[in-house]
């Protein structure tokens, strides 16, 4: 046990005596802190050769060195494009996946080295949704032992009755018909079985949901009706929500707070409105401005396009990593790393965003890259 | 030209397929007309099994294979494709008409480099020698915009990004200059900013060749950016079609309208909640009766499930359809009230549609 274990009370996670609806109540000292305080999170995936002997190449940088907060019953949105890190940083605070180094303090206790019980009860209280509702759902199980499986895993409701009760209140929540509990995830469209999903992960009552891409695989008509859901049940339930999705008008629906995501660092952080209405790193109003926007009449307005491809993880480029296709970029982004800081709000009154950047854009330079979107 | 201006390049009539299958006839495409003109641009929307890749495969001729049963007409510059030989459909499929596909990484073969495949493309149409259609390999890697083609038309698929593998595909779709291009969700698998620009190369492709261009895709905001004209499809039928500026400004449809209210936009306030579309796509195999669209449209009356709308020009806008049984005037109303940020049950109360009497 390290030291830093014993400063924290050592049943935070432990076993809790009652049913599913109590985590173990956090100490009042702990309500106004972040639930989760992300610090140096590194992972760095080894390339190997060799068929025996394996000898260690190279290191896909997934994630480098990233720090964040994620505060009680925010949501809190990861965007990027393919490979940036944004799943990877969410399996590592969910410990799907083992960091190379870093700190993940949730509700004040460090997970990274967590073992046994103790890290089974740390997985009580964070619950995921994955992208596709057709794979993460076992087809020879039937709804209701698939909800319930939480339960089974940790052991609580073993009362038969009780546990279909709960399970059917579950499935009311997110508005399946409990009298589908015998069936088949075959008979239930893309849409109702993302909402199994969300009702598998709300059965522990997670102090976190962690919901990575969870409309990509759907229909337009049905994202809405999942997008609903969530933003519901975080209002009636006060849930902590982190939502990573690569659709940036899906985020800003959802989240009130947005990190930006580039070859494995935030380059920019901050409360929604501020970073949608007024990027300051060059590559968030780059996303910005790429995304199609559903109004004919606003086409043919002047956009800057970004060239190129996102480089390779496994050898990115120096200092700021955005440099080999930034605009803006000078001789200092490739010799000196930009830290994540804030460089003062362009608009008075207005919080800034924290953003990873020597050259911040201004107002003026934001309206020319054509970002369009509205407060 | 051959086409006498005013004449459609592609004209499809009433075009049906119907796929045989263990539990029952599946009406993909179920009767729908539409037509594409030299040098524009039609978008072609809809969720998945509306039946807009079926429709476009099939112009390609690539459905006979599959025991599909065909009926109407695919007009092709004055021919029919529909009762062309094989032989002949050869003759276009690759050569005036191309086709781009979702999946790069999929429609490329891995064990052949770019060039080769290229080469391939260029030579099935055209008699060159290989250095030739080697040489015109380049060129087109040059033309979708590959930065050392001479070195890169060595290179195998798995050494292209996905985005590089896409333009890859829309060079070999333009090896033979085609007069029309369809292109199935060709961003769709593609990161944002990577699809903007694909889409600016598709763009500044047909202003350079003239080609018209067919856009399949469930993206309205990719549609917004690319079409002239759009066609809205649902359960293997158009219900709805205009100028793209028209289907944005004035949708006439209600499942148009559920698909402009159901996606988040950059340009709207964050506070506005999406209004979904209720229940879920039909069944091809049984579609509902009347309006397919009855079931889940929040508009409708009880003779709707009996009768089935014709898709017919909106008062006024001779090229503005719609398959509609509401009245014009209460879905202008309804409209006004969605566009202001109305639900549909405000929509209902404000135009006070008259239940009725059946």
């Amino acid at each position: 046990m390290s030291s830093r274990e014993q400063a924290t009370p050592l049943d935070a996670f432990g076993e809790p005596s009652t049913g599913a609806g109590s985590p173990s109540a956090a100490p009042a000292a702990r309500a106004g802190q972040p639930l989760v305080r992300v610090r140096n999170l590194v992972k760095h995936f080894p390339i190997t050769r060799g068929i025996v002997i394996q000898r260690k190449v190279g290191a896909v940088q997934a994630v480098d060195d990233v720090s964040f907060e994620i505060e009680r019953g925010e949501t809190l949105g990861l965007v990027g494009e393919t490979g940036c890190g944004k799943s990877t940083t969410a399996r590592l605070i969910t410990r799907l996946l083992e960091a190379t180094s870093g700190e993940v303090s949730f509700d004040g206790q460090e997970i990274t080295h967590l073992r046994g019980a103790r890290l089974k009860g740390f997985r009580r209280q964070v619950q995921m949704i994955f992208q596709d509702p057709y794979s993460s759902l076992n087809p020879r199980k039937t709804i209701g032992s698939i909800i319930g499986e939480p339960f089974a895993i940790h052991r609580l409701l073993r009362e038969k009755d009780a546990r279909k009760r709960e399970i059917q209140r579950l499935m009311e929540t997110v508005g399946l018909n409990p009298e589908h509990y015998n069936r088949y995830p075959h008979e239930f469209s893309g849409g109702q079985r993302q909402r199994i999903g969300v009702a598998r992960a709300l059965a522990l009552e997670p102090k976190l949901l962690i919901a990575d891409e969870p409309v990509s695989a759907l229909d337009v008509s049905i994202q809405a009706q999942v997008l609903n859901l969530l933003r519901d049940l975080q209002r009636r339930l006060g849930l902590t929500i982190v939502f990573i999705a690569h659709d940036l008008s899906v985020v800003r629906h959802m989240c009130d707070r947005v990190a930006v995501m580039y070859l494995g660092k935030i380059v920019e952080i901050g409360d929604s409105r501020s970073l949608y209405e007024f990027p300051r790193h060059p590559y968030t109003a780059a996303l910005l401005a790429a995304v199609p926007v559903a109004d004919p009449s606003l086409h043919g307005s002047e956009r800057r396009l970004l060239g190129g491809d996102v480089p390779s993880p496994a050898n990115p480029p120096s200092a700021c990593r955005f440099h080999t296709r930034c605009p803006k970029a000078q001789a200092l982004c490739s010799q000196e790393e930009p830290l994540l800081e804030d460089k003062g709000s362009p608009i008075p009154g207005q919080p800034g965003t924290l953003v990873a950047c020597h050259y911040p854009l201004s107002r003026e330079e934001v309206a020319q890259t054509g970002v369009r979107s509205a407060r | 030209m051959p086409s006498a201006p005013g004449e459609p390049l592609l004209r499809v009539e009433d075009l049906r397929v119907e796929f045989p299958s263990e539990d029952g006839v599946v009406h993909a495409v179920d009767g729908i007309t539409y037509q594409v003109f030299a040098g524009r641009t039609l978008g072609i929307v809809g969720e998945s099994g509306s039946g807009k890749t079926v429709s476009s495969l099939t112009t390609l001729g690539l459905t006979r294979r599959q025991g599909a049963r065909i009926s109407g007409r695919i007009l092709f510059e004055g021919r029919d494709l529909l009762t062309l030989p094989e032989e002949g459909m050869r003759a276009i499929r690759g050569n005036e008409i191309a086709m781009v596909f979702q999946d790069p990484l999929s429609s490329l073969h891995p064990l052949y480099k770019v060039g080769r495949q290229l080469i391939e493309a260029v030579r099935a149409h055209r008699d060159a020698s290989k250095a030739q259609a080697r040489e015109r390999a380049v060129e087109l890697l040059g033309l979708v915009g590959i930065p050392d083609p001479s070195r890169r038309v060595d290179q195998y698929p798995h050494e292209f990004s996905g985005g590089m593998r896409q333009r890859v595909m829309i060079a070999m779709a333009l090896a033979n200059e085609p007069k029309l291009l369809i292109a199935d969700e060709p961003t769709t698998a593609l990161d944002v900013t990577v699809q903007a620009q694909i889409l600016a190369l598709l763009e500044r492709l047909q202003q350079e060749l003239g080609m018209a261009i067919v856009i399949i895709t469930h993206d309205l905001g990719v549609v917004a950016e690319m079409a002239d004209d759009i066609a809205v499809m649902y359960a293997g039928r158009i219900v709805e079609t205009a100028s793209a500026a028209r289907v944005f400004a004035g949708p006439e449809h209600p499942y148009t309208w559920g698909l402009l209210k159901s996606i988040p936009r950059l340009d709207a306030p964050r506070e506005e909640d999406l209004v979904p579309i209720p229940g879920t796509p039909p069944s091809l195999i049984a579609p509902p009766s009347g309006c397919h669209f009855h079931p889940r449209c929040p508009y409708a009356q009880p003779s709707h499930s009996e009768i089935d709308p014709a898709i017919e020009p909106v008062p006024g806008e001779p090229e503005h359809h719609v398959a509609c049984l509401l009245e014009h005037e209460v879905r202008a109303g309804l409209w006004q009230e969605l566009s202001r940020g109305g639900t549909p049950e405000q929509a209902l109360a404000e135009v006070g549609l008259a239940e009725e009497t059946v």
